[in-house]
Order: structure tokens, then C-alpha cells, then sequence
């Protein structure tokens, strides 16, 4: 029996990441601790290879291969080169915690490999099976991660918490797929468009299905009422970690759902558009609100990513194309943010000492007026004023909702980030206006102090000259969907 | 053009490139450098706002000086500028009140020196931004973009309440222009894609979404002027920000309400301005003949002269939605002769302030006879804010009350008859601070003005006199908009589909 081998270009940055990551595990295991940082660069080089492999196998268009379950568009392409440049940044920022916090080590650098590895091939999945396989990939690799800080007693209990929550929503989602299947007669999106579009399917069993498919898509993203996960592991994850999970999965998931409802469910528009306005309701105003109550600085971006999510659902649940591409720019804009904040509160921190209460803020203009005016541009941009990049994510997807006709839609989200403007002010108003409590110098490495700068200023020089983003992720979804 | 320069993007952008520069003083051991830096600065972006005036044509009916680049292809957004003669002098008066209140806060402010002036020169920048912006979004984004530097300056130059009313301040205009916003995506859908203002003005709107639209530019416009009720914000802003914070509050920040109305409003919603024209000329009255009063029984001079800014606000808002020549006219000789009194006014107070570290009418009496070059200067100032003829004060007012009457004599009757107050506010002010004899051993030891503090003050008094005496350059590049104006508002949009 002969097996046709499939055509392995399109996956080519998936199989050199899987060897390489093999490679880092062996070869990690032969180093002291003194020589890790060769496991960092070689992990920094295998990013950088990642990203070779996708530009030389960049083709215009969409190749479908392995029997349709995988796709290579530039939707997945662009969204590859976020997740490299991403993580590269995450590794970079998180170097010297790690090392205070006996966490440099082998395992760090292969999981976050690892997870990269599930999240391009969600991404690039074009079938149920797929698609379900990066997920899992994914969080399998982040529940490890939560738990790396083995001592760690909040940790424990994030990692326990995410995991028993995470597997269940798995489960709803398989079950959902499972639905899906048994309706359509197949795992392959395109397959299951044309079947739901030539009506010869029993729509019950679909919207059946499609519930499940939404609760589990909600709880990945952390969208209330599903979000109860979203500020315990954020707070008790190590600040790296935090990092990890608050940017590259939400870009990830963001790809899921485009291939999940969009590509292969846009049939059921109708029945999806109500349920997710109900979920962005919900989730900008507990977000919002709750956030405004918290003390800890994590926790509040926690909140903060479950508004934003929020947010991120107005432009999918517009329904078109127009809606796609702003969801597509507010993600990747959103990714950059919460890299930047994150990454502050990992070099404010040092050893013993976690900067992750908002009072830990206080007097930094004080203390180090470029860092301070750094955090300042992300709080500005993450409560949408302009100029910072921010103010158009928000912009794209409000004018998304409303030409889908949700005015009411459009003046709640906007009375929303309203309220959320608020928290945000809170920590520039401690920044600026307070007087410092703690005269530590902060001093961090030169490399993190340089990304760090080309992050905040990324914000604001994206505010200034946003066409050509908004114009690349638009291309994006228009050549793909 | 001069020189084929683009003017109006140097008029924003040079100070917004020179308070950067500002910024990389440093710690406060270069102060001196960003002092220095920050006047060259604010003089470079003052003089480079001049031609916009000597080569402005009065004769050519529409915008002038254009710019026009696409932004965010995308969305079909332009950087669009361009000025007529509405725009121009707010410009000017904007490029002229930065270096004076560089001036007056040369030595007064000692702590994070460079940023201070990094955030008034930027916020000078922007400001231009909105007088020139011809795109909505353009506008928008500079519009939100003026909140950044002033919720600093009041939050962490300001005085003991000063965070409280940062948070105000700025929450308070947020509310507001989100819904602004939202009422320009809906234009934006229904012109077909375009964030063009002259596409908005001819854009055909039925009665019922022009309303939609005005009450959505109505919560942003009137939170900035600000109208009554909305204008509790105000007083705490500028009771707690440094004087150079409330000279550009006052002076400047507040026009661009009064001006949104004249650009968006008016033009984009005419028939709805019409529709809702009473209301808006009832809350004008209010805030006339409501706010007078309150600004008579205040104790702290601080506060009395942020009332007085809100009832003659009123004035201006009620000059607009009368509809006639006199009265848009009028409205905008008010606007800028406020500009400068009320700048002048919130010096004086500084002027008191940095010398007795107290706002309250009740601590100063006598001031007259320590520091009579001072007392001069502030009955000039207080005088104009009565609206004395001569000054600056009267033309505008008059100008109004005139159109007033032309619409209806119980509006007339109703502001002009409340001139009493701002005349009984003013002086008793004045009289309570400077005249009688010296109240305390505090007062005693007050040493009349500086020089630098002389030069600010003088400069002021000129523009003052100046403008009361010969209103002209001020008035007759006016003329041409203004008519323009008005007839779009008389032809309206309702006979449109």
C-alpha cells in the first residue's frame, strides 16, 4: 500500500519548531546552569527560524494540504509573525525574572516553544480535528507553565484552578465539534460550510452544537460569565508567565475563532451575532466594573483583558468583513499593549519583591521619568485616547458595529471604556501624582530597556501613522476569508 | 504659502518637536536650559503663526492655507487642514498665550521643570491641531489628544484637591466626545465613507438624525464650553491647577467647545440647531443670569473667576443660536477678547498666589498700597471682564446683546441686564482685595511686581486696549465665514430627501 506523501511546504515553520524544540530539550539537558543562557539563544534562533521558514514559504493565496486539515493564508502568516516577534520579546523581558526566581531553566523555554508550536497550528488548522489539536497543545503546555514555580502556593492553585476549568471547556468545545460532525459529515471547514449553506443539514443539531462551540470558544478567551479563570491566573502566575498567556493565545484564539465561526459556521451568523452580543455586554461591564475594586495590579489588567475581549467580540459579531479585519487590528494592537504593560511590572520587579501592586507604582515619574511616561502611553492607549494606537483599535470596531446597525450597541461599549478610562487613569494618577513609597533604583538590562522603549513607543508611533497596520490586517482577512 | 512651507503643520508641529526637546533637559539641574529651550519654543511657534495672519485673504470664501494627505487609507481619513477666518484667530491667540504663560511660569515652577513646559508646548501643538482640522477623525484625535498634557499639569502641578479634579476634568470631557465620536462614524456611514468635514455640510440629513447627531456633538461641545449644567467640572480644574494651567484652560481649552459648535453643529445639523435653538439659547440665559449670582457669592478669587468664565461662555453660546451676523459675530469677538482677559485675570491671581500662598478674597485687602503697579494692571483686567467700553470686553458683548435683541428683546433684556453682575462681581472683588487699608502683616509684606511679571501683564493690557479701541482686524475676517454661515443654517437641510 503506498501512502502519498502530502505537500509539507505550507507546514514548514510548524516542523522545524517541533525539531527544534526536540533539539533545545536535548541539548538543554547537558548544560549547567551557568551555561543556560545557550538554551535562551538557541530558543531565540529557533524563533528567528520560525520566522524564515514562513517568509520563504510565503505564497499569495490560500494552499490547503495534508487532505484539507491544514491551511497556509496570510491570515495565519501574519498572525505567525505576531506570535514570533511576541514571545521573542516575552523571552527577552522575562530573562532576568526568571533568573531570580530559579525558574531559568530547560522547561521554561520548551513549553513556551511548545505552546508557540500549538498556537500556529491553530491558527493554520482547517479542520475540527486540527484545530482542537493546537488548543490542547496549547494549554497543556501553559497549565505547566502556571505551575513552574513548583513552591509557589498561589501558583499551584492558578495552574489547578486553569487546569480544571480549561479542561472542561476543552470538553464543552470537543462536544460541540462533535455536533458539528455528526450534522455535516465532516471535519473539514470548508466542507462544513457548503454542507450548512446547501441547507441539507438539521439546523437544531447545529445551533445544538454551536452553543457549545461558543461557551468553549468564551472560556479560552476568558469572556464573561465564563471568565471566573482570567484574574486567579493572571494574579497567580509568575509575571512571565502572565506575559505568555495575557498576549500570544488571545492572538491565537482570535485565529480559532476566524476559521471556527467564521469560516466554516458563517451560515449560522444569525444565531452566533445574539449570543455574542450578550457575551460583550457581559463582559465589557463586569470587566469595567470589577476592575475599577481591584488593588492588585495584575488582577486589574486581568479585568481589563476580560473588557477588551470584550470589545475584541463587537468586531466579530458585526458579522462581515469589515467587522473581521477591525477584530483582526484591535487583537494585534491589544497583543502589543498588554506586552508593554506586562512588561513593565516584570521590570519594575525584582528579586523577592513582585511589582504587581498598584501602590508599588507610586512616584515612578520620580523615580525613572522614561519608564513612567512608557507606562503612561500604554494606560493612554489602552483606555483608547489619541494618539495612541489604541484610540483606533476601538475606533475600527465601533465603526464595524455600527455599520451592522447596533447603534445602542455602539453607545453602551462607548460609556463602557468610559468607565474603564477610569482604572487606567488611576495608575498614570499614581505614577504621576503620587509621591514615591519606595526609593529602590530600577535598573534593568540594556536589551530590555531598549525593546522596552521600541514597545511603548511602537504604541504611540502606531497612533501616529496607523494606516499601513489597519491596511495589512484588512488585506489579511480579505485574501483569506 | 511662504516660502512653499506648509504652515499650518509647522504651526502644530514645531512646538510639539520643541517640547520634546524639552523633555530630554532632563532632571531638574538643566532647568535653566528648558526654561530657555521652552521660550524659544513657544516664540518660534508664535512666530511662525504670524504669516497665517499677514497673508490671510479675507476675499477668498473658504478654507485657506490647505493641507492634504491621506492618513488611514483604510477608513478613507485624511490629514486635512486647512483655516478660515474663524479658525485663524483662535490660532493666533492659542501661538500668542504660550509664551506668556512660559513667562509666567519661569520661576514659579520648581519642581520637574522640563516636563512643565514639555506639556504646555505640546499641548500647544495639538490645540492648533484643532482649529486646522478638516477631518473629523483628525479633529477627534487631536481634540482627545489636548486631555493628556492638561490632566498632567492640573494632577501633578496643582493644588491640594488636584487629583480629584484631574479625574473630573478629564472623565468629564471623555463622556462627552465618545458620544461625538459615535455621531461621526454614523456620518461617516451615511455620507458613504467619507470623515470629510465639507462632505458632512452638504451631506443631505433628515430632521431626526440631524437631532441624533447634534445631541451627540451637543454632550461634547457643551461639556468644553461649558454650559450649564455640565459645567461643574470647571471650578475644580481651575481651582487646582497652576496658574499657567488655568490661563490655558480659560483661555484656550474653553473655545474649542464654542468653536465645535460653529464648525460641526451649525453646518452638519442646521435644521436641527434651529429645531433645538431655544433650548440652547434657555441654557445660555441660565448660565448668564444662574451663574452670575453664584460667581458673586464666591470666596475664593480662583473660583469667582471660573464663574465669571461660565456666564460669559453663556454669552458666547447664545450669541451662536441667535442666528444673526451680530451675534456669531459677537459670539466670537467674545471668545477671544475672553481669551485675554480671563488669561489676564488668573496672572493677577497667580501673581497674589506665588507671593501669599492663598486664594481667599478674605486674606488680601490693601494690596493697593504695597504693590500699586499690580493694582493698576488688575483694574484694567477687572474692568475688561465688566465689560467696559474701551476694552476688549464691551465689543463683544455688545456685539451679542445687539443680535440678541435682533431675535428677541426679552433675551436682550435678560443679558444685557446681567451685565449688572459681571460688573458687581468683578469689582466688588477688586475692591475687596486691593482697596481699604492693609489687612494683614501678610499683606504688609508683598513686594509689587517683577519685571518679568510686568512684561506678561503689559503685553496683555495692550492686546486688552487694543481690541476695544480697534476691533477691526479682528471683526472683518469674520465677515465672510460668518455670512456663509448663517446662510447654510437659513437654507438648512430639510428640504433635502
Amino acid at each position: 500500500m503506498t501512502y502519498p506523501i502530502p505537500n509539507l511546504i505550507p507546514a514548514i515553520p510548524e516542523i522545524f519548531l517541533l525539531a527544534a524544540a526536540s533539539i533545545i530539550l536535548i541539548i538543554d539537558s547537558f548544560l549547567s546552569q551557568k551555561n543556560r543562557v545557550v538554551t535562551f539563544a538557541l530558543t531565540q534562533l529557533a524563533i528567528l527560524g520560525c520566522a524564515c521558514a514562513t517568509l520563504i514559504t510565503f505564497r499569495s493565496g490560500i494552499t490547503y494540504t495534508f487532505n484539507g486539515m491544514f491551511v497556509d493564508d496570510l491570515l495565519s502568516d501574519l498572525i505567525k509573525f505576531i506570535l514570533y516577534l511576541a514571545t521573542a520579546l516575552t523571552l527577552v523581558y522575562s530573562r532576568k525574572y526568571l533568573i531570580a526566581r530559579g525558574m531559568y531553566r530547560g522547561e521554561f523555554f520548551v513549553l513556551t516553544l511548545f505552546a508557540m508550536l500549538g498556537m500556529m497550528v491553530m491558527v493554520s488548522a482547517n479542520s475540527l480535528l486540527t484545530l482542537y489539536l493546537g488548543l490542547e497543545l496549547l494549554s497543556l503546555c501553559l497549565y505547566a507553565l502556571v505551575a513552574l514555580q513548583r513552591d509557589s502556593r498561589v501558583a499551584t492553585e492558578a495552574s489547578m484552578k486553569y487546569f480544571v476549568l480549561g479542561a472542561l471547556a476543552s470538553g464543552v468545545l470537543l462536544y460541540g465539534m462533535s455536533m458539528i460532525y455528526g450534522a455535516t459529515g465532516s471535519l473539514e471547514l470548508g466542507k462544513i460550510a457548503t454542507a450548512i449553506a446547501t441547507n441539507q443539514v438539521d439546523r437544531m443539531v447545529l445551533v445544538f452544537g454551536l452553543v457549545f462551540l461558543v461557551t468553549g470558544i468564551c472560556f479560552k478567551f476568558g469572556i464573561a460569565p465564563f471568565h471566573m479563570w482570567v484574574p486567579d491566573v493572571y494574579h497567580g502566575a509568575p509575571t512571565a508567565v502572565t506575559l505568555i498567556i495575557s498576549t500570544t493565545p488571545k492572538l491565537a484564539m482570535f485565529g480559532f475563532t476566524m476559521r471556527l465561526l467564521v469560516e466554516a459556521l458563517h451560515g449560522l451568523v444569525l444565531d452566533w451575532q445574539g449570543m455574542l452580543i450578550v457575551l460583550a455586554v457581559l463582559s465589557m461591564a463586569i470587566g469595567n466594573i470589577t476592575a475599577i475594586a481591584q488593588t492588585n495590579l495584575k488582577r486589574m489588567l486581568a479585568y481589563s483583558s476580560i473588557s477588551h475581549m470584550g470589545f475584541l467580540l463587537l468586531g466579530i459579531l458585526s458579522g462581515d468583513i469589515n467587522g473581521y479585519s477591525s477584530a483582526l487590528f484591535y487583537i494585534v494592537v491589544y497583543a502589543v499593549m498588554s506586552l508593554g504593560t506586562f512588561g513593565m511590572i516584570i521590570v519594575l520587579s525584582r528579586e523577592g519583591f513582585e511589582a504587581e501592586n498598584l501602590n508599588d507604582f507610586k512616584g515612578l515619574n520620580t523615580r525613572n521619568p522614561w519608564y513612567a511616561f512608557i507606562m503612561l502611553m500604554l494606560m493612554f492607549s489602552l483606555a483608547g485616547i489619541p494618539p495612541m494606537v489604541g484610540f483606533y483599535a476601538k475606533l475600527s470596531v465601533l465603526q464595524a458595529v455600527l455599520s451592522a446597525g447596533y447603534i445602542w450597541l455602539t453607545v453602551t461599549a462607548v460609556i463602557f471604556s468610559l468607565i474603564g478610562a477610569f482604572y487606567y487613569l488611576r495608575v498614570v494618577k499614581l505614577m504621576y501624582f503620587d509621591a514615591p513609597e519606595d526609593n529602590t533604583p530600577l535598573r534593568a538590562p540594556l536589551d530590555v530597556c531598549f525593546l522596552m522603549s521600541l514597545n511603548g513607543l511602537a504604541v504611540l508611533g502606531f497612533g501616529i501613522m496607523p494606516g499601513w497596520l489597519v491596511s495589512l490586517c484588512d488585506q489579511a482577512i480579505r485574501d483569506s476569508l | 504659502m511662504l516660502f512653499g512651507l506648509p504652515i499650518l503643520s509647522l504651526v502644530i508641529w514645531l512646538p510639539v518637536v520643541f517640547g520634546i526637546a524639552v523633555l530630554f533637559t532632563r532632571s531638574d539641574r538643566n532647568a535653566a536650559t528648558a526654561r530657555v529651550l521652552a521660550l524659544i519654543g513657544s516664540l518660534a511657534g508664535f512666530c511662525v503663526s504670524l504669516p497665517l495672519y499677514f497673508q490671510f485673504d479675507v476675499g477668498v470664501s473658504g478654507m485657506q492655507f490647505t493641507e492634504l494627505a491621506p492618513w488611514i487609507v483604510r477608513f478613507n481619513i485624511n490629514y486635512h487642514l486647512g483655516i478660515d477666518g474663524i479658525s485663524l484667530w483662535f490660532i493666533l491667540l492659542n501661538s500668542f498665550t504660550t509664551p506668556l504663560v512660559v513667562i509666567a511660569g519661569w520661576k514659579v515652577v520648581d519642581t520637574k521643570v522640563a516636563q512643565y513646559f514639555s506639556a504646555f508646548l505640546i499641548m500647544s501643538g495639538v490645540i492648533n491641531g484643532v482649529f486646522c482640522a478638516q477631518d473629523a477623525i483628525l479633529f477627534y484625535a487631536f481634540w482627545e489628544a489636548t486631555l493628556v498634557p492638561m490632566f498632567l499639569i492640573i494632577g501633578v502641578w496643582g493644588g491640594q484637591n488636584r487629583v480629584y479634579a484631574a479625574i473630573k476634568f478629564f472623565l468629564y470631557t471623555l463622556l462627552g466626545s465618545l458620544l461625538m465620536l459615535v455621531a461621526f462614524i454614523y456620518l461617516y456611514i451615511n455620507s458613504g465613507g467619507s470623515f470629510e468635514l465639507e462632505v458632512y455640510n452638504k451631506l443631505p440629513l433628515t430632521l431626526t438624525r440631524q437631532i441624533l447627531i447634534f445631541i451627540g456633538f451637543l454632550t461634547a461641545f457643551a461639556v468644553k464650553v461649558p454650559m450649564w449644567p455640565v459645567h461643574t467640572w470647571l471650578p475644580d480644574a481651575h481651582v487646582e491647577a497652576p496658574t499657567g494651567g488655568s490661563v490655558v484652560l480659560a483661555a484656550i481649552l474653553l473655545k474649542l467647545g464654542a468653536y465645535g459648535f460653529l464648525r460641526f453643529s451649525l453646518p452638519i445639523t442646521p435644521d436641527a440647531s434651529k429645531e433645538l435653538a431655544g433650548l440652547m439659547i434657555a441654557l445660555s440665559l441660565i448660565a448668564i443670569v444662574y451663574i452670575g449670582f453664584v460667581a458673586l457669592v464666591q470666596s475664593d478669587m480662583k473660583k469667582l473667576i471660573a464663574y465669571s468664565s461660565v456666564a460669559h461662555m453663556g454669552f458666547v453660546t447664545l450669541g451662536l443660536f441667535v442666528f444673526n451676523a451680530y451675534g456669531v459675530e459677537g459670539a466670537l469677538v467674545q471668545m477671544i477678547s475672553h481669551g485675554f482677559v480671563s488669561a489676564a485675570l488668573f496672572l493677577c491671581v497667580g501673581v497674589l498666589y506665588d507671593r501669599m500662598h492663598t486664594r481667599m478674597i478674605a486674606d488680601y485687602g490693601g494690596v493697593a498700597n504695597k504693590m500699586p503697579i499690580f493694582a493698576a494692571f488688575f483694574m484694567l483686567f477687572a474692568l475688561a471682564n465688566a465689560g467696559l467700553p474701551g476694552t476688549s470686553g464691551f465689543v463683544g458683548e455688545f456685539m451679542v446683546i445687539s443680535g440678541a435683541m435682533k431675535a428677541n428683546f426679552w433675551y436682550a433684556a435678560a443679558a444685557g441686564l446681567t451685565l449688572i453682575f459681571g460688573a458687581a462681581y468683578s469689582l466688588w472683588m477688586y475692591k475687596r482685595v486691593v482697596f481699604g487699608n492693609v489687612g494683614n502683616d501678610r499683606v504688609n509684606k508683598l513686594s509689587d511686581v517683577s519685571a518679568r511679571e510686568i512684561l506678561v501683564l503689559s503685553i496683555l493690557a495692550i492686546a486688552v486696549l487694543g481690541m476695544g479701541v480697534y476691533p477691526l482686524p479682528f471683526t472683518e475676517v469674520l465677515h465672510g465665514p460668518v455670512n456663509e454661515l448663517l446662510h447654510h443654517v437659513q437654507q438648512g437641510k430639510g428640504a433635502m430627501p
